[in-house]
């Protein structure tokens, strides 16, 4: 406008053709195209940084769907397993017997090592995990008829060697800088040619709890530590949002004090999330006496979080209603309460729906305040109540970033892609029922 | 209606959450506490989980040495946590907190020794260094001919001839770590004693504490760099920054040994041997404590410790010690065993 208002007013030469009036048209274009080429540059710089905080996770992570496995004859000998004789009387007899014995007299007999050369045997037990302890002993427990048979099983390899076959640790560098002995590479190159030592897929990383050996460590109680806490931000949270935003929208009066709340609201979906990991401390834990680093409190915390969010949400929605759908509702004598449930509510659904799992994506990536409700911990066991410790998916990506191992490295960045893809549906789930749904006036 | 039903059923749900709560038994130990010590711990915890398959593995939380001392001495009962890793001893004043809420029994363990080392680049020159090289390249401010200045060395060449022409950075643990205490009191200070400016600072009056902060004070100018993550991220720093020195833990050196080069201090290249020795300087005791009314509440507790403190998790050819832990000498592993089973507290 201004552009327009400033021009002088052109002066008409006497006898000259009438010129056209300069209203700024090229100036006007080249402003235009100016802002078409910042908004593509800003696009274009979105997209790479994108791409190449993707490209690195995927990179860096997808080696970790691959577990490197060792194919191990082991004779499952009595005189190991329960040399006294007293499984029958002693139930803790086999739960507590020496297993790892037995994958270490297969892989000294596999690679062909003297028994008696200590150091030698030790370096070939190096080869494989120390997780065969629970694999073996689960194995026996389950069936204790294999006492005394061999079986062709295959075990996972220790995480260093998974590291040195799949190239992550440099062996070119001096032999003792290295987690890997020139022995051992020669063990690992000799098992591969012999089809003995395969990468398969890493089943583990989505079942198993945490772990401080690479190799044995994976997702599984943070998978369902998030599950839990989703289920309870969902039950609490939809519900509660949803009352409190059709009370707000259509029945409440406007006044000071439902502005001063919807001030509030919008207020309290910008406050820091370790703010509300305080308050759960405080309330949930030292006040009400709920149990530390419990899927239960995560809920809870994350509940409070997501409630601005799904409120504001579901007020949009039900503010994009039209008022004639409301008017014509009354007109036919619905009650105010018929209005809302019958009409206005169906019709704002998609909106609601999208909101809550934009805000449940949102409640899914946050770790801050479960640092302070004692849910960044190191836990193995399943959780098989929302009581009992947990972890959840961001958290054992922070957790995993910090661990010193080469092995963890892929780990941490294969978790991360999990937690995305995790993230991608739930947001195109949201897109699709947006696109399903949507109506429009 | 169906939502006026849903909001009653989670109304019900609240309600119940809140009236089932508390005073629930707990049948796992629970743990909290330095991040120094959490990679032991949590190798004990997961090797107790398969040795004593009659208890549920413990769960172990992070976050620091004060954050867990501080949940520790919250209380007394199932709702509060059972042990609290330190890397450092536990001060007077959370052993006052700890009275006021009634843990008056707190029995402490040492585990062993944790080292803490310099390293560079792996194909950097060689670091030779002693504390006195550290002060005079880290030091926010130093003595020149009588007068306090800014620290004027800005190359590792300006502090000795022996050191390469690179730009001072060094990446040092931040003020919330344990490590940086140990960094604090057994380079900076005894470098700064060595050089002289310690009763330089002295003589111009200041008193002792406050020569001893002049004494720890690094400069601020990019010559030194706060790390308030872990060890990976300074490891990262030196892979983008190769003339950078940082500063690990000697466990964590090892696990990344061929991508890091370790400086010798006084000579002394740190290993677990020289460590235990006491031959290299820079090391530190880890702790762990233990509330004495939990024993034989919190089942497995007492196993728990046990087990942490046996020559199989905790000797010189161990789990932990393989991963990094310097373990403590014979008679001093004893004296901890003895200590615990007879039930001394603080």
């Amino acid at each position: 406008m201004t552009e327009i208002t400033s021009q002088a007013p052109p002066v008409a030469a006497p006898g000259a053709a009438k010129p056209r009036r300069d209203i700024g048209l090229k100036r006007r274009y080249a402003a235009e195209r100016r802002f078409r080429a910042y908004g593509l540059i800003a696009i274009a710089l979105g997209l790479s940084f994108l791409v190449f905080l993707l490209l690195t996770v995927v990179l860096n992570g997808y080696t970790a769907f691959q577990q490197t496995n060792i194919q191990l004859d082991i004779t499952f000998d009595e005189s190991v397993i329960d040399p006294n004789g007293e499984r029958e009387t002693n139930e803790m007899a086999l739960l507590t017997a020496n297993y790892p014995r037995l994958a270490r007299n297969a892989i000294v007999a596999a690679l062909g090592v003297d028994p008696e050369n200590r150091t030698q045997v030790r370096a070939a037990n190096g080869l494989i995990s120390a997780g065969v302890r629970g694999q073996l002993r689960d194995m026996v427990v389950a069936d204790p008829g294999i006492i005394g048979t061999t079986q062709t099983i295959w075990v996972l390899a220790h995480g260093d060697v998974d590291s040195a076959y799949k190239g992550q640790i440099d062996l070119s560098v001096d032999e003792s800088r290295r987690k890997v002995s020139d022995q051992q590479v020669a063990w690992m190159r000799q098992l591969e040619a012999e089809g003995k030592l395969v990468a398969k897929f890493n089943t583990g990383l989505f079942v198993n709890g945490a772990s401080s050996r690479p190799e044995t460590a994976g997702l599984g109680v943070a998978i369902i530590g998030s599950f839990y806490m989703m289920l309870i931000v969902l039950v609490l949270a939809l519900p509660i949002g949803v009352a409190a935003s059709i009370y707000l929208e259509e029945f409440a009066p406007k006044n000071r004090f439902t502005d001063l709340i919807e001030v509030n609201i919008n207020n309290l979906a910008a406050v820091p999330s370790i703010v509300y990991g305080l308050l759960g401390l405080a309330i949930f834990i030292n006040f009400v006496g709920l149990p530390r680093s419990a899927a239960l409190v995560g809920g809870l915390v994350l509940t409070l979080m997501t409630l601005p969010t799904i409120i504001i949400a579901t007020r949009a929605a039900l503010k994009a209603v039209p008022p004639s759908i409301r008017e014509a509702a009354l007109g036919v004598g619905a009650s105010k309460m018929q209005m809302v449930f019958h009409h206005v509510l169906p019709l704002a659904t998609p909106g609601i729906l999208t909101g809550t799992i934009i805000g449940l994506a949102q409640a899914l990536g946050e770790t801050a305040p479960l640092l302070l409700i004692g849910m960044v911990a190191f836990v193995v066991d399943y959780p098989s109540t929302p009581m009992d410790p947990s972890t959840a998916l961001p958290v054992q990506i922070f957790m995993w970033a910090n661990q010193a191992e080469r092995a963890f490295v892929e780990r941490t960045s294969g978790a991360i892609i999990i937690l995305l893809s995790f993230l991608a549906v739930m947001n195109i789930t949201a897109i699709l029922l947006r696109r399903r749904f949507e109506r429009r006036w | 209606m169906k939502t006026t039903a849903m909001t009653a059923a989670a109304a019900l749900a609240v309600t119940g959450i809140f009236v089932a709560a508390p005073a629930q038994a707990r049948d796992q130990v629970q743990v909290a506490g330095s991040s120094t010590v959490l990679p032991y711990a949590k190798i004990v915890a997961e090797n107790f989980g398969e040795a004593f398959p009659q208890f549920k593995t413990p769960v172990v939380e992070s976050g620091g040495s004060s954050a867990g001392l501080k949940e520790f001495c919250r209380g007394v009962g199932p709702e509060f946590i059972d042990v609290a890793n330190a890397s450092r001893a536990i001060r007077e004043k959370e052993v006052k907190a700890c009275a006021e809420n009634g843990v008056t029994e707190i029995q402490e363990i040492r585990i062993g020794y944790d080292g803490i080392v310099f390293a560079t680049d792996i194909n950097g020159p060689d670091f030779e260094l002693t504390p006195a090289d550290v002060y005079k390249a880290l030091a926010a401010q130093r003595i020149v001919d009588g007068q306090k200045v800014d620290n004027p060395t800005k190359k590792w060449s300006d502090v000795d001839g022996k050191f390469p022409e690179w730009d001072i950075a060094a990446y040092i643990p931040g003020e919330k770590h344990g490590t940086r205490e140990v960094f604090e009191e057994k380079v900076l200070l005894v470098g700064c004693e060595e050089v002289g400016d310690f009763k330089a600072f002295q003589d111009m009056g200041m008193d002792e504490d406050a020569a001893e902060k002049a004494c720890i004070a690094v400069r601020k100018d990019g010559g030194t760099v706060d790390i308030d993550g872990d060890y990976t991220e300074t490891l990262a720093r030196i892979d983008s920054n190769k003339t950078g020195v940082g500063v690990f833990g000697l466990a964590f050196y090892e696990n990344n040994a061929d991508k890091l080069k370790v400086a010798t201090i006084n000579d002394i290249v740190p290993t677990t041997e020289s460590i235990a020795t006491g031959e290299y300087p820079v090391s530190r005791p880890l702790f762990f404590y233990v509330k004495k009314a939990h024993l034989g509440v919190i089942p497995g507790l007492n196993e728990y410790v046990e087990f942490f403190i046996s020559d199989a998790m905790t000797g010189p050819d161990s789990p932990l010690a393989e991963y990094g832990l310097v373990a403590a000498p014979d008679g001093e592993r004893d004296a901890v065993r003895d200590g615990f089973a007879a039930g001394n507290t603080m």
